[in-house]
């Protein structure tokens, strides 16, 4: 996996309530069997203006003038802020998968769907939980501020805005650790395959009917 | 001992270890796995040179991509395609407990012909690279949906890395009145906490309304518990539980029988144990249940109207509605009854097993689809459901209705084969999402059970199946 650390990113600010795992990448890109390429189909019915299939030269498609992602100034952006409940519906994990490959590291909004948030973390992506009012704030300076970046320091849990304000997040230890060292979780489990067949002999013994 | 949530019970039954930040490794004995989210763990476990865990933990359909109707053509979309073949191929190497693959009888949508194989069964952890994996959670199973990275994990380390949720019980009291299904209940609970209502929490479904429904309606409730932002849904184990269970491929044999039913008899919340939120709402005010909008909280009944948002005071709200509202075309205070459709879809993980297409064709029964629907799909929700549908002769009720009888698979929900909605369209469906684009790209979405479905493929609006 893809490591953390820090980051300086230009802020895009995409203001929608529950934005679902099919807005972020429509299920005709789902039939792909790669993990990559799905950047260009981020947003896609919101992003271009006619209908995206998989194999289509997205360069040459007409860009929907009015979504966010596309104006000038929010190019290059790495930092996703956001409302609540991003990542609502389904299970894919080609939506962390197509923010990553547009170039997205962090997500900030007030509240995030389950599934979505876990799957984050196994890419790379960081997504990081804010009280309302402070990414309203956030919705407020990004607007007003041409350029506007935010510091993200994962082994400090803080955003630091351009005025210097900072903010701190939560992150389990557990998850912390893995982001910053980009290690390989089914490595580190399997550290602990001992204790993993001691608890299934033993589950085999107790429940026979769960084992063919 | 302190009395225990089922989902306590369940959970710490399969912790095989816990990390002092509360992280775990949670044991998962049922591993269903589709062509959609499993073609990259395979590859992932390639490269790593790493093979299954435990073999006879993996059963595996394809039903995304399938097509439903024509299957002597196979599947045209060359990429649909290679998914599904790929998912043939990596089953013939790595291995499998079952596989039901394209046009196999046994072959359907994953959420539907786990439980109908018997492999989901009481007490197990159950997970799929599937959010409605929840569905599981009826038959007192923890079970919900993983991410494609998750599912290598599972595959490789029959573990999954977990932190425990917390316990919502969201209780249904009394009887529900005549005609209203899992469906409804599930949109009127969704209506009353949001979709985000339940994230963080693992809901646990009971009351007097719930332990009424049958196996199919409580499947039909806990595969919508993640669209009340609950990876899982579940429900305590009964007799209803055991007796659909008893007999099925995978469940458990004469010799092991008794004692599994003993083991299983425990799978409820203890008296007493305590839940972190409790929900309550009275069945006798659920009506039958009709979204709106583009989110499934976007939900009213019947008998109500589409909502101003001139009367919303949060102005992120006011913007959803008005967004919703524009997308799906209609203009508020609208009766929901005065809402017409192109097409109606019943089918899906939610609402597909015979239950269901029994109360969709006691409603089209010596009736004809409405002039202006243009098209009614019938998609049973596996090959066996099909099967038992035409020995029951719901097929010829279906076709005389004018509606098509078509091939199991997810169709329609999300319209990743053939079958989908153009821009603009129209449909009642009995899945589980009216996001935008969902069941294609401009189409309109209203979700309803599929008593109601059939009821406005017949009169060509909204009607309150109750007075038919």
């Amino acid at each position: 996996m893809k490591a953390f650390t820090t980051l300086s990113g230009l802020v895009c600010p995409l203001d929608r309530a529950n934005v679902d795992t099919d807005a972020i990448i429509p299920k005709q890109f789902l039939k792909s069997i790669k993990r990559s390429g799905f950047g260009p189909n981020l947003f896609d019915e919101w992003r271009y203006l006619d209908h995206g299939e998989p194999g289509m030269d997205n360069s040459v498609r007409p860009l929907n003038p009015d979504f966010v992602l596309n104006f000038p100034r929010y190019q290059g952006a790495q930092v996703l802020l956001a409302r609540e409940n991003f990542g609502c519906g389904s299970s894919r994990e080609h939506a962390p998968w197509a923010l990553d490959d547009q170039g997205f590291r962090v997500v900030i909004a007030p509240s995030f769907a389950d599934i979505f948030f876990n799957n984050c973390y196994k890419n790379g992506l960081l997504p990081i939980v804010q009280p309302a009012e402070v990414v309203d704030q956030l919705f407020r300076e990004c607007e007003a501020q041409e350029g506007y970046t935010l510091t993200v320091d994962l082994a400090a849990q803080t955003i630091t805005t351009p005025a210097g304000q900072v903010f701190s997040f939560d992150i389990t230890e557990h998850r912390k650790h893995c982001l910053l060292g980009g290690l390989d979780e089914i490595g580190l489990t399997l550290q602990h395959a001992e204790q993993i067949k001691a608890y299934e002999a033993a589950r085999r013994q107790a429940q026979p009917w769960l084992f063919a | 001992m302190t009395a225990q949530t089922l989902y306590d019970k369940l959970w710490s039954s399969h912790v095989v270890r816990e990390e002092a930040d509360g992280t775990v490794l949670l044991y998962i004995d049922r591993h269903l796995v589709h062509e959609v989210t499993s073609p990259q763990a395979f590859e992932g476990l390639k490269l790593a040179g790493r093979g299954l865990w435990r073999v006879d933990s993996v059963v595996s359909t394809a039903d995304h991509n399938t097509p439903t109707d024509h299957w002597d053509e196979g599947i045209k979309d060359p990429i649909s395609r290679q998914q599904v073949e790929t998912l043939d191929a990596n089953i013939k190497s790595f291995g499998a407990l079952a596989y039901f693959p394209f046009k196999d009888k046994g072959q359907g949508i994953v959420h539907v012909m786990g439980p109908e194989q018997g492999a989901t069964l009481p007490g197990m952890t159950v997970v799929c690279g599937d959010s409605h994996t929840s569905t599981h959670g009826a038959f007192g199973a923890l079970a919900h949906g993983i991410g494609t990275s998750e599912v290598e994990h599972v595959m490789a380390t029959q573990c999954l890395v977990a932190k425990k949720s917390k316990n919502m019980l969201v209780k249904v009291n009394g009887p529900l009145a005549a005609g209203i299904t899992g469906k409804d209940v599930a949109l009127a609970i969704i209506g009353k906490i949001g979709t985000a209502g339940g994230t963080g929490y693992a809901i646990e479904f009971g009351g007097e309304a719930i332990r009424s429904l049958s196996m199919e309606g409580r499947m039909t409730l806990c595969n919508m518990a993640i669209e009340a932002g609950a990876r899982s849904g579940m429900v305590a184990v009964d007799d209803k539980t055991i007796d659909y269970v008893k007999g099925r491929p995978f469940a458990p044999g004469v010799a092991d029988w008794d004692a599994a039913v003993a083991y299983w008899k425990t799978l409820h919340s203890d008296e007493g144990a305590h839940f972190d939120a409790v929900v309550e709402l009275d069945a006798s005010e659920i009506k039958p249940q009709v979204t709106w909008g583009t989110s499934p909280e976007m939900v009213t009944d019947i008998d109500g109207s589409v909502p101003d948002p001139a009367a919303e005071a949060d102005p992120v709200k006011k913007g959803s509605i008005e967004r919703a509202l524009s997308y799906m075309g209609l203009t508020a205070n609208t009766p929901v009854k005065d809402i017409p459709v192109d097409i109606v879809f019943i089918g899906s993980c939610t609402n597909s097993r015979i239950e269901d297409l029994r109360e969709a064709a006691a409603v089209a029964r010596g009736r004809k689809k409405a002039a202006s629907v243009k098209q009614v799909l019938v998609v049973p929700g596996s090959g066996l459901v099909k099967a038992q549908a035409e020995a029951e002769g719901l097929d010829k009720i279906f076709i005389e209705a004018g509606f098509e009888w078509r091939e199991p698979g997810c169709s329609m929900c999300l319209a990743m084969n053939a079958d989908r909605l153009q821009p603009g369209e129209r449909c009642a469906s009995t899945s589980n999402r009216n996001f935008e684009g969902r069941q294609g790209q401009g189409g309109r979405t209203h979700l309803v059970s599929p008593a109601m479905a059939a009821a406005a493929g017949i009169a060509g609006h909204f009607v309150d199946i109750r007075s038919l």
